[in-house]
């Protein structure tokens, strides 16, 4: 009888080219890379600087996310850069794409759209693939069972050049969260809870496994979320095993196999699971039932709390620090918060689902005055269902602004960005200093919470906006 | 850079920046990540700890060292958390830093480190105490013998993977290592049905 073998050993298992040794780390093959503008130009100049062209331009797929304007362009076709390097880099992106015959899901693509929504959308992203891109958010792609994370501009380079990794099997570490979520409480507070959970580097080392029932009753959306965040608890992956929600998720998407050769494929992506009685490194459980509506109050991302137990008072320096930074004194109630910027977004939170759960909350009601609402797509095909439904209307008229899709606000570095000193509920991922601008203050929430937030004016749990509807 | 400059033994002085939690985008904040090179980032490293909006400099330890003095960084726990971007080892290397050292050190921004020549040393609490209590120390880092030397003559080891260890102290490259292999690739693709 073979060992248990845990989801990613399997994953991991079929993607051996050469042994890792004690003196040498793996050689691990790469089914899919994916390429932006911000974390690629370097790497490209690496492979010109040896004479060689990307190896396998058929598993590699570029698109235009990080440093482009989220407005539309000028009567004359021009778009509102923020400074000239920032169109040049685009341009680079554009003219390395042309050179090595890379896709490039430029602006004129109806597939455009930041690199972790449009992968999964159009079926690239498949169960039991590894998946990489110069963005630590790439772990997004785990939720189909796939062994995905972030690496560097180094690492873009050698898998431009070879399709393959030098890597170290990580340890492995399964989560599982047990129980029923409460109304109300969507697949962010999960992640929330769990980074509160691990801490900032809980997971630093480890390959993360989600389990349990509140992760198989999550929709994909859900699923991508919390495996999104696995970086910001240090993870360098986390993972969902495939099941049928994948697989009808997936089905009819552009790039999975069509037809009979898709139900073959199907079968297949639902043996990638952890045997019963696979041993991992470590092993945690969470009450899923417990978790409430989460926001964070400090400057790193397990730094958050239920909305209904307020601020926490300051336990060690640095959370002494975080406070001062944020503006808090640790004990307050959130409804103290008055928010300057809500911002609806990014590859943590910007699909369908999400879309929806703000506007679910936005529908007849008006931004705060004196709040600035933005909500920006994850991707072209997300803007256009949004608009199909009718959800940039409700967002219109709530007084928010309906953006082109893009990275935007989440990292800040388009032109969108929070001015300093203000207060931002944004349904992205990282809650640094500065991250939305020099001298922002973030919190972190999901976006029926930022929604409600929009409302509030200040940092609001959804739920009270939520049991108005039903009443 | 293809091949990088081998790395053996050096001493510097340390500069401490206490803080936990250091994330990439304190190293570098994202509006700089516009460049398409690796060049000149050490002006921008910790740019908005170094400077204020009008870019006039803050009361800030990395504006009043000479650089070229301190080649260490000693920083608190889980270093180089956050984004992925290689720009932050580019920027504190340009900056002048040959090796970090924390408590712990976030995986991204070690294997990124690491294919730089930037050494990454991650060491225990007490050793941390030591070095942040006499912040102004010469230490001597050998990755010959894995081993720091702190200014009271204090020794101990770290751990560097060995594969990145061969690489910086022989100079060798990790892409040519991985183009040697394409012959055991490409069967690899043949066999799993993966060719193109």
């Amino acid at each position: 009888m073979s060992k248990p073998k845990s989801l990613f050993e399997k994953v991991w298992e079929r993607h051996i080219v050469e042994e890792e040794g004690a003196d040498k780390p793996a050689v691990l093959y790469i089914d899919l890379h994916l390429v932006h503008e911000v974390t690629s130009p370097q790497a490209f100049s690496e492979l010109d600087a040896r004479g060689l062209k990307v190896r396998r331009p058929d598993r590699t797929f570029a698109t235009l996310d990080h440093s482009i304007p989220t407005l539309a362009p000028d009567a004359d076709g021009n778009r509102p850069y923020v400074t000239a390097q920032a169109k040049k880099q685009v341009e680079t992106l554009e003219a390395n794409a042309a050179k090595n015959g890379l896709r490039l899901f430029g602006y004129d693509a109806e597939n455009r759209g930041v690199v972790h929504v449009i992968g999964p959308e159009m079926g690239l992203t498949q169960p039991g693939f590894t998946v990489v891109c110069g963005d630590s958010h790439t772990s997004t792609h785990g939720a189909f069972g796939c062994i995905a994370f972030g690496i560097g501009t180094s690492e873009v380079g050698h898998v431009l050049a070879t399709q393959c990794l030098a890597q170290r099997k990580p340890k492995t570490m399964r989560i599982n969260i047990t129980g029923a979520l409460q109304p109300g409480v969507t697949g962010k507070d999960v992640a929330l809870t769990v980074i509160n959970t691990l801490g900032f580097s809980g997971g630093t080392g480890f390959a993360l496994e989600y389990a349990g029932p509140v992760i198989e009753a999550l929709d994909m959306e859900g699923r991508m979320t919390v495996c999104n965040l696995s970086i910001e608890a240090g993870a360098r992956c986390g993972m969902i095993a495939p099941d049928q929600k994948t697989v009808e998720w997936l089905r009819g998407r552009e790039y999975v196999p069509q037809g009979a050769a898709f139900d073959e494929a199907a079968a297949q992506w639902l043996t990638l699971k952890s045997d019963d009685g696979a041993v991992f490194d470590k092993e945690i459980t969470i009450d899923g039932s417990a978790i409430e509506p989460m926001a964070t109050w400090g400057t790193s991302p397990d730094q958050g709390a239920p909305i209904v137990k307020g601020v926490p008072v300051a336990a060690n320096e640095d959370e002494e620090r975080a406070l001062k930074y944020m503006g808090f004194t640790g004990g307050e109630a959130r409804e103290v918060e008055k928010v300057d910027v809500v911002f609806i977004g990014s590859c943590t939170n910007g699909r369908m689902a999400d879309l929806r759960a703000a506007a679910a909350i936005m529908k007849g009601r008006k931004v705060a005055p004196g709040v600035r609402a933005l909500i920006v797509p994850g991707s072209e095909w997300v803007r256009v269902e949004a608009e199909k439904e009718g959800l940039h209307q409700i967002f219109l008229e709530a007084g928010a602004e309906w953006r082109l899709p893009g990275c935007s606000m989440c990292i800040a570095m388009n032109g969108d960005f929070v001015l300093p000193g203000q207060l931002a509920v944004s349904t992205s991922n990282r809650n640094f200093e500065g991250r939305q601008g020099p001298g922002s203050r973030t919190v972190l929430a999901s976006p029926a919470t930022a929604a409600a937030s929009a409302i509030a004016g200040h940092v609001a749990d959804p739920r009270q906006f939520m049991q108005l509807e039903s009443a | 850079m293809s091949n990088q400059e081998p790395v053996n033994s050096f001493s510097s002085r340390i500069v401490v920046l206490p803080e936990a939690n250091i994330d990439t985008d304190q190293i570098i904040p994202a509006r700089f990540l516009t460049t398409t090179t690796k060049a000149g980032l050490g002006k921008v490293a910790f740019n908005d700890w170094r400077y204020n909006a009008d870019g006039s400099n803050k009361p800030h330890i990395l504006n009043e060292i000479d650089p070229t003095e301190h080649r260490v960084l000693v920083a608190g726990n889980n270093l180089g958390c956050g984004s992925s971007r290689e720009h932050a080892p580019w920027a504190l290397m340009d900056y002048g830093f040959k090796a970090v050292i924390s408590t712990e050190i976030a995986d991204i921004f070690k294997s990124n480190s690491l294919k730089n020549g930037l050494l990454p040393v991650v060491v225990s609490p007490e050793i941390h105490d030591k070095l942040t209590q006499n912040p102004q120390q010469r230490v001597t880092i050998d990755l010959e013998s894995c081993t720091l030397t702190l200014e009271d003559g204090t020794t101990v080891t770290f751990q560097v993977e060995a594969f990145a260890r061969q690489c910086l102290l022989e100079g060798v490259d990790a892409m040519g290592w991985l183009l040697k292999r394409l012959p055991e690739i490409e069967a690899y693709e043949q066999t799993n049905n993966k060719a193109a």
